[in-house]
C-alpha cells in the first residue's frame, strides 16, 4: 500500500473511532454548530444487529467466542454520490445515521477540515480527557510498597 | 380417554397486570430510571449482561427492572431479546495486553511493570453497613495522581520467560472456534467452547465448582497470577471498508490463574494455568471461570477425573442458568394428567404390595397353628 493510502485510511479509521466512542447527544450538538450538511440517502439501516466478541485463551492464545454485543450500523450515499459508513456499540440509530454521513463528507476534500476540526477535535479532546481522568484515578490506588527491616542487621 | 382443558386466559392476563402494579410498587415513591440502575447497580448490570452473553448496559438495566431484580429472570430476557437480532460477525480477539486498566493486581509477583493497581475494589473494606449511604450523604470525588502512563503486560507474559509455566492455549492453525450459539453441545469439546460456555455460565455454579477444588476435589494449587479490569477496544472486519472497523470498547475482567503441576505422563513438572474472561466487572465469576477451565483440563494433562469439577459434561450441562432455571420451573406448569396417570399407576402397585402383605401374614398365621 502506498503511504498516502495508508494514511487516508489511517484517518478515517480514526474518524469512525471517535464517533464510535462519542456519545449520541454530543454529535448531535457540535454537528449544528459546525454547519455540516445533513442532508443524505440511505442506503442501509440504520439497523441492530449483534457481533459476537472474541477473546483469546491465555490472554494470547487461540482465539474462542466471549458473547455478544449490541452494535448498530447504517450506509448513507450524499447528494454528491459519496457513500459512507458507521459502525458502533449500542442501540442509537440516530447516532449511526449521523456518523455514515460525516464518514461520507470525510471522504470528500471540501468538507473534510470541517469534519476533522468542527467534529472530530471537540470529540476526541473530551474523549481524551475523561480518558485521562480515570487513569489519573486509576493511579491513585496504586500500591506503593515499603520495605521494614527488623532485627540488628 | 384424553379430554383437552381450557382455562386461565382471564387469570393470566390479571396476574401479569398485577405484576406490573407490584413491580411498580408503592406510586408515591419515585420510578427508577434506567440510567440509574446503570450508574448505581452497575455490577448487578455487568453480571446480566456476562450471564444474558449480550453487552448492552441499558438492556440489562431494563431487564433488571423488568424481572424486579431476579437476576436470572433478568438473564433470560436479554437472552430472549438477543435471539431476535441479526448478526454482522465476529470480531476480531480482543487484545487484553491494551487494556485501559481500572484494576489489576498479582497475588504471585509483587513487583511487575504496572504495579498493583487496585480501582474501585470491596477488597479491604470492613463490610460494615452504611448509615450515611442509607442517609443520602454527598460521596467524595475521587483522589488523583498524575503520574506517567505505564505499560501493564499480562503477567503471563513475564512468567513466560523460564520456561516454567506453559503457553497461552494453542489450537491448531486451522482450528475455527467453536460456537454455542451455532452448534449443538458435543463432549468432549475443545477448551475454545468450553471457555465460551464457562463465561456465559452461572456465577454461583462456577463459585462452588470452583470452591470445590480448593478444598480438595480436583486440587489443583492454584494462584492468581492476575486479575485485570478495564476497557478493551473492539473492532470487526467488514466487506465494505479496507480496514477492521472501531466499534468502541467494552468493560472485561480477566483472570490469569496459576497452577503447581508436579507432571504427569503427558507434560513435565510446571505451572499449568487456567483463563477466566468475562463481560464487565465482575472477577468472582472471572476467577471462578479461571478454576473451572483449569480443572476440566484434567484429561488435556494426563490426571486422573475424580471429581465433578474436572467433569466436563457435568459442568458444561449444567453451568447455563436459563437452562437449568427453565427446567426446574417448567415443574410447577400444569402436570394433571401425567399426575393422573401416576396416581393410577401407584394405587395398582400399592394394591398388589397390600395384597402380597397379608398373603404372606395369612401364611405366617397358617405355619404359627401348625
Amino acid at each position: 500500500m502506498r503511504g498516502q493510502e495508508a494514511r487516508e485510511q489511517a484517518g478515517r479509521k480514526a474518524l469512525m473511532a471517535t464517533l464510535a466512542h462519542a456519545e449520541a447527544d454530543e454529535i448531535a450538538r457540535l454537528w449544528n454548530e459546525s454547519g455540516l450538511p445533513s442532508e443524505a440517502e440511505l442506503l442501509r439501516g440504520p439497523e441492530t444487529g449483534l457481533v459476537t466478541v472474541r477473546g483469546r485463551i491465555g490472554g494470547g492464545g487461540a482465539p474462542f467466542n466471549v458473547g455478544e454485543a449490541t452494535v448498530t450500523r447504517a450506509t448513507v450515499r450524499l447528494p454528491s454520490g459519496r457513500v459512507g459508513h458507521s459502525y458502533a456499540l449500542g442501540r442509537d440509530k440516530g447516532k449511526a445515521r449521523l456518523a455514515a454521513i460525516a464518514d461520507a463528507l470525510w471522504q470528500d476534500p471540501t468538507h473534510r477540515e470541517t469534519v476533522e476540526t468542527k467534529l472530530a477535535a471537540p470529540l476526541r479532546a473530551a474523549l481524551d480527557a475523561a480518558r485521562e481522568t480515570r487513569r489519573i484515578e486509576t493511579a491513585a490506588t496504586k500500591v506503593d510498597f515499603f520495605t521494614m527491616v527488623r532485627g540488628e542487621d | 380417554m384424553y379430554v383437552a382443558v381450557k382455562g386461565g386466559e382471564a387469570a393470566i392476563a390479571n396476574a401479569h397486570r398485577l405484576l406490573a402494579d407490584r413491580r411498580r410498587g408503592d406510586r408515591s415513591v419515585p420510578a427508577l430510571r434506567l440510567d440509574q440502575i446503570v450508574e448505581q447497580l452497575a455490577l448487578g448490570v455487568d453480571r446480566v449482561m456476562s450471564e444474558g452473553s449480550l453487552y448492552d448496559r441499558e438492556l440489562a438495566a431494563l431487564a433488571v427492572v423488568q424481572a424486579r431484580g431476579d437476576m436470572i429472570e433478568a438473564i433470560f430476557l436479554v437472552r430472549a431479546y438477543r435471539t431476535t437480532l441479526p448478526r454482522f460477525g465476529y470480531t476480531n480477539p480482543v487484545d487484553t495486553g491494551a487494556m485501559q486498566i481500572e484494576r489489576r493486581v498479582s497475588a504471585t509477583y509483587k513487583d511487575l511493570p504496572g504495579g498493583q493497581v487496585l480501582g474501585p475494589t470491596f477488597d479491604y473494606t470492613h463490610r460494615l453497613l452504611d448509615p450515611e449511604l442509607a442517609a443520602g450523604a454527598e460521596v467524595e470525588t475521587p483522589a488523583q495522581r498524575p503520574a506517567e502512563p505505564e505499560a501493564m503486560p499480562r503477567v503471563s507474559a513475564i512468567l513466560a520467560h523460564e520456561g516454567l509455566i506453559e503457553a497461552d492455549g494453542d489450537m491448531p492453525l486451522d482450528h475455527v472456534p467453536g460456537d454455542i450459539t451455532r452448534e449443538p453441545l458435543q463432549f468432549p469439546m475443545a477448551r475454545d467452547i468450553r471457555l465460551q460456555a464457562l463465561s456465559r455460565g452461572d456465577e454461583g455454579f462456577l463459585l462452588a465448582l470452583g470452591y470445590s477444588t480448593q478444598r480438595g476435589y480436583a486440587r489443583n494449587h492454584p494462584f492468581v497470577g492476575e486479575v485485570r479490569i478495564g476497557e478493551v477496544e473492539l473492532e470487526l472486519d467488514v466487506p465494505e471498508l479496507p480496514f477492521a472497523v472501531p466499534l468502541g470498547s467494552i468493560r472485561v475482567t480477566e483472570c490469569q490463574m496459576v497452577n503447581q503441576f508436579k507432571g504427569s505422563a503427558k507434560a513435565p513438572p510446571q505451572f499449568t494455568r487456567g483463563y477466566g474472561l468475562v463481560f464487565g466487572q465482575s472477577e468472582r465469576k472471572a476467577m471462578a471461570m479461571a478454576l473451572c477451565d483449569r480443572a476440566l483440563r484434567a484429561s488435556e494433562l494426563g490426571e486422573d477425573v475424580v471429581a465433578a469439577a474436572q467433569d466436563e459434561e457435568f459442568v458444561i450441562s449444567h453451568s447455563d442458568n436459563v437452562q437449568a432455571t427453565g427446567f426446574v420451573e417448567h415443574l410447577k406448569l400444569p402436570h394433571y394428567v401425567d399426575f393422573q396417570a401416576e396416581l393410577g399407576l401407584v394405587r395398582r402397585m400399592r394394591a398388589e404390595y397390600e395384597a402380597r402383605e397379608n398373603e404372606e401374614k395369612a401364611e405366617e398365621k397358617r405355619e404359627a397353628a401348625e
